[in-house]
């Protein structure tokens, strides 16, 4: 019995300037599942993930044709709120990128500027959030400080709980744990195990290691296509396509 | 989260006001450039005739032209840039080609851009007390072109330093593999890459000495004569200008002076930019 | 063959040397030329005495400070707000051919040169200053106001850099949290930038104390301590160039007093911005 569908795909494609670097793209992302993005470097998966929060958007030369209805509304309508969406859908980058300000201001600031101002709700949001990532008793006594002097992977944890702060319902996240050590990553991939309960989740990986052991759905991308999409399990014992196959076994990629 | 609604509305008045205040900001400063320049030539362009420009100035500068004024700008300004250029390419060569990152280097670099900030009277100060008083050249064109050759070095050295800077290291070693020597290699292969980063310093350096007054002041002297040496004194147009405006003789002169400046200002800047555009396609 | 080549690296040498041996001219011939008339006065009198009159034998340059200290602060509380504006206006509205365009009209503000902003100030603005505010038009109104435009291109150019150099990431988290451009803008891009737009403003102070043919032709070298924006002021500078040539020795001395004073300042104001740039690259 399959969940709702937070995102319905159908015929995207996506150029830059002439070059196409999506094709025909389709594909659902099921509400509170973990979806994975499989593929080898360069085949689209980044560019398919920003095209869920319209961060494409700040890509000039960028067309886009297709649906992507989130809830059932297609967010490249014209009467579309980014704003709003991005707070809904929200993204972890590839690289921790914090801001040069306090741990306590790069949680908060997202909840400012969609209008919080009661310092209570905004102290306890912080507290929140850290706890929710595994960060607060590493940082509490420190809130004030630069989350510059954070670890990678402390600063990863940071970018989620900002991320989280602003109480989305999607979380989008662009091969989080390749700029990380091990260490750090299997804490990142516990972390999601746990808010893969909460939140939907899709998520950008080169590890095929990690694919497994974290998603539900998994999706194998190969110069802009989507070669076949399957419960993780299936992807993975059974593939349908022989490309797929091939590149699990390890064959190229 | 509350107050959703409310954040829509007051979100895009906050942003209606900060795109409207950038843009009156943008749209200022665009207008006061166009007024400035735009009075001062229409005012002035009238008065630029042939005569103008031929004829010596009669009654201290109420009548007739400004020819010798002309004669002194292009001394004092063209002796300024045939002392600096070379000084100037070789001190970026210095920096760029032979100098170690050392102790050095960092003091002298430093003491270039120390050189950039002084404020012109200063120069003119210094100037007045080095070359007019000192070394006894009295008020002359030769004192105001030295005094403008340390002012506009820095110009230059920016200018070839970056252009050194876009040689690829590929061409070097190439050089020397050869058996070519160091300076032959900076010779006949570094240095013609970058004509155009040299060339636009130099114009901008001629922008600046032309422009300049105060240095001009207390070093050229003021001379409405026609130079025949360059220990005579003399008058450039810049400074030429502050003398009608300031004593209020002759509007119509004091518009043209303004408005001749401007459009060698003008002139510069284009061949500057262009230069420099050729410069970024290299 | 190798002797030329050594030859050739010495010659080079020295004429990086140049600017050196510049600066250590320049600083020893001002102070040496100014240092008998602060010996004179002394130091502190100098500094605080309130009357300018050379014909007397009084100098005191306070009234000069306080004439360039007041167009100076009035440029920039004039040219900052313009100037951020201008940078936030070409870093982030316009896209790359328009944001080239605006900043050639920058550069062509800035290559006017100050003679010729003096002239357009004694033409255009004093008469206005006059009719709007009542006076005789030269003021520290006129003078701030030209002065602001005189240092416009530093600030702009300065901060457009700063805020360009802000990274990518920055911006992308915080449009990936839902904030708008403006948002981004006022709370991530410009509190990053703010060392090198710090940096610009004080570089631009520097400019507009050590401004001289601009401020002689319309501030009135009034050599008085101002008690109102219309009141005409003399500042440090154009007292120099304009009494220079018919100061006796010991009124050139205290001229040159005068740079020393200036000169020291300016000093100070560059080397503070370059510290800054230094320290936080331009990037808090």
């Amino acid at each position: 019995m399959e969940n709702k569908k937070k995102f319905e795909i159908k015929g995207l494609n996506l150029y830059y300037g002439n070059f196409q670097a999506l094709k025909e793209i389709g594909i659902n992302i099921y509400e509170k599942e973990i979806t994975a993005l499989i593929g080898p470097s360069g085949c689209g998966k980044s560019t398919f993930l920003r095209t869920l929060n319209r961060m494409n958007d700040v890509v000039p030369g960028v067309t886009i044709t297709g649906q992507v209805r989130f809830d059932g509304k297609d967010i490249y309508d014209k009467d579309c709120d980014v704003m709003e969406l991005r707070k809904k859908v929200g993204m972890v980058f590839q690289k921790p990128n914090p801001f040069p300000k306090s741990v306590y201001e790069n949680i908060v600031y997202g909840p400012r500027i969609h209008g919080m101002r009661n310092k209570t709700d905004i102290d306890s949001i912080v507290e929140r959030t850290l706890k929710e990532v595994g960060l607060w008793n590493e940082v509490k006594d420190r809130l004030n400080k630069s989350a510059m002097g954070l670890s990678g992977g402390q600063q990863q944890r940071l970018c989620i709980a900002r991320c989280l702060a602003v109480e989305p319902e999607v979380l989008l996240m662009d091969e989080p744990t390749s700029a990380l050590d091990p260490v750090a990553t299997s804490k990142i991939e516990a972390l999601l195990q746990d808010l893969g309960k909460k939140y939907t989740i899709v998520i950008v990986t080169h590890n095929m290691q990690q694919a497994g052991r974290v998603s539900k759905y998994t999706s194998f991308f190969l110069t802009g296509e989507i070669i076949e999409t399957n419960t993780t399990e299936m992807i993975f014992s059974r593939p349908d396509n022989r490309k797929t196959e091939e590149y699990i076994s390890g064959r190229f990629g | 989260m509350n107050g959703e609604n409310s954040r829509h509305g007051t979100n895009r008045i906050k942003t209606g006001v900060f795109n409207g205040t950038i843009w009156i900001i943008a749209g200022v400063t665009f207008a006061i450039l166009l007024i400035i320049l735009g009075y001062i030539l229409v005012k002035g362009v009238p008065g630029i005739t042939l005569g103008f420009l031929t004829q010596e100035p009669s009654d201290l500068g109420r009548e007739g032209g400004i020819l010798p004024i002309i004669a002194g700008t292009i001394y004092v300004t063209g002796l300024a840039v045939v002392i600096a250029t070379p000084l100037s390419v070789a001190a970026a060569i210095y920096f760029n080609e032979y100098a170690k990152e050392g102790r050095t280097v960092k003091t002298i670099r430093f003491f270039t851009e120390v050189l950039a900030g002084i404020p012109s009277i200063i120069f003119g100060l210094f100037g007045f007390a080095f070359f007019v008083v000192f070394m006894k050249m009295g008020w002359s064109i030769l004192a105001g072109g030295l005094t403008l050759t340390i002012m506009i070095m820095p110009t230059i050295i920016r200018s070839t330093e970056e252009s050194l800077k876009t040689v690829p290291m590929a061409y070097r070693e190439g050089s020397l593999s050869l058996g070519a020597t160091k300076w032959q290699t900076i010779k006949k292969v570094i240095l013609p890459c970058c004509k155009s980063g040299i060339l636009t310093g130099l114009i901008l350096g001629v922008g600046r000495a032309i422009g300049e007054t105060a240095a001009v002041m207390l070093t050229v002297g003021g001379s409405l004569l026609m130079p025949t040496s360059v220990m005579d004194s003399s008058r450039t147009m810049a400074l030429h200008l502050y003398n009608l405006a300031s004593e209020g003789l002759s509007e119509k002169n004091t518009y043209a002076t303004a408005a001749l400046l401007i459009i060698i200002i003008l002139l510069i800047n284009t061949a500057a930019n262009r230069i420099g555009g050729r410069l970024a396609k290299e | 063959m190798k002797t030329r080549e050594k030859i050739i690296e010495k010659l080079i040498f020295i004429s990086a040397v140049v600017s050196v041996a510049a600066v250590a001219l320049i600083t020893i011939f001002i102070f040496s030329s100014g240092m008998p008339a602060l010996k004179e006065t002394g130091l502190i009198n100098f500094i605080s005495g309130a009357t300018w009159s050379p014909t007397n034998g009084d100098y005191g340059i306070l009234p000069l400070i306080a004439g360039s200290l007041s167009v100076t602060i009035g440029s920039l509380i004039l040219g900052i707000p313009l100037g951020i504006g201008c940078a936030v206006f070409i870093a982030e509205i316009l896209d790359r051919r328009p944001a080239r365009f605006f900043q050639s009209a920058i550069e062509l503000l800035a290559g006017i040169p100050s003679v010729v902003y003096g002239f357009f100030g004694l033409v255009i603005l004093v008469p206005i200053v006059r009719q709007i505010f009542g006076g005789n038009g030269f003021s520290i109104i006129a003078g701030s106001v030209i002065l602001a435009i005189m240092i416009l291109p530093t600030i702009v150019s300065i901060s457009a850099n700063s805020i360009s150099a802000v990274p990518l990431e920055y911006r992308e988290a915080s449009l990936a949290l839902g904030a708008d451009k403006r948002q981004t803008i006022m709370k991530v891009i410009l509190p990053a930038a703010k060392s090198g737009i710090f940096s610009s403003v004080i570089l631009a102070m520097g400019r507009s104390i050590g401004e001289t043919m601009a401020v002689l032709l319309i501030t009135g070298n009034v050599a008085k301590v101002p008690g109102a924006l219309t009141d005409s002021v003399a500042t440090m500078t154009g007292t120099i160039a304009m009494e220079m040539s018919y100061a006796t020795p010991a009124h050139q001395q205290a001229l040159f007093a005068i740079g020393i004073v200036l000169f020291v300042i300016i000093m100070i104001l560059n080397g503070t911005a370059q510290l800054i740039m230094k320290r936080f690259g331009g990037l808090s």
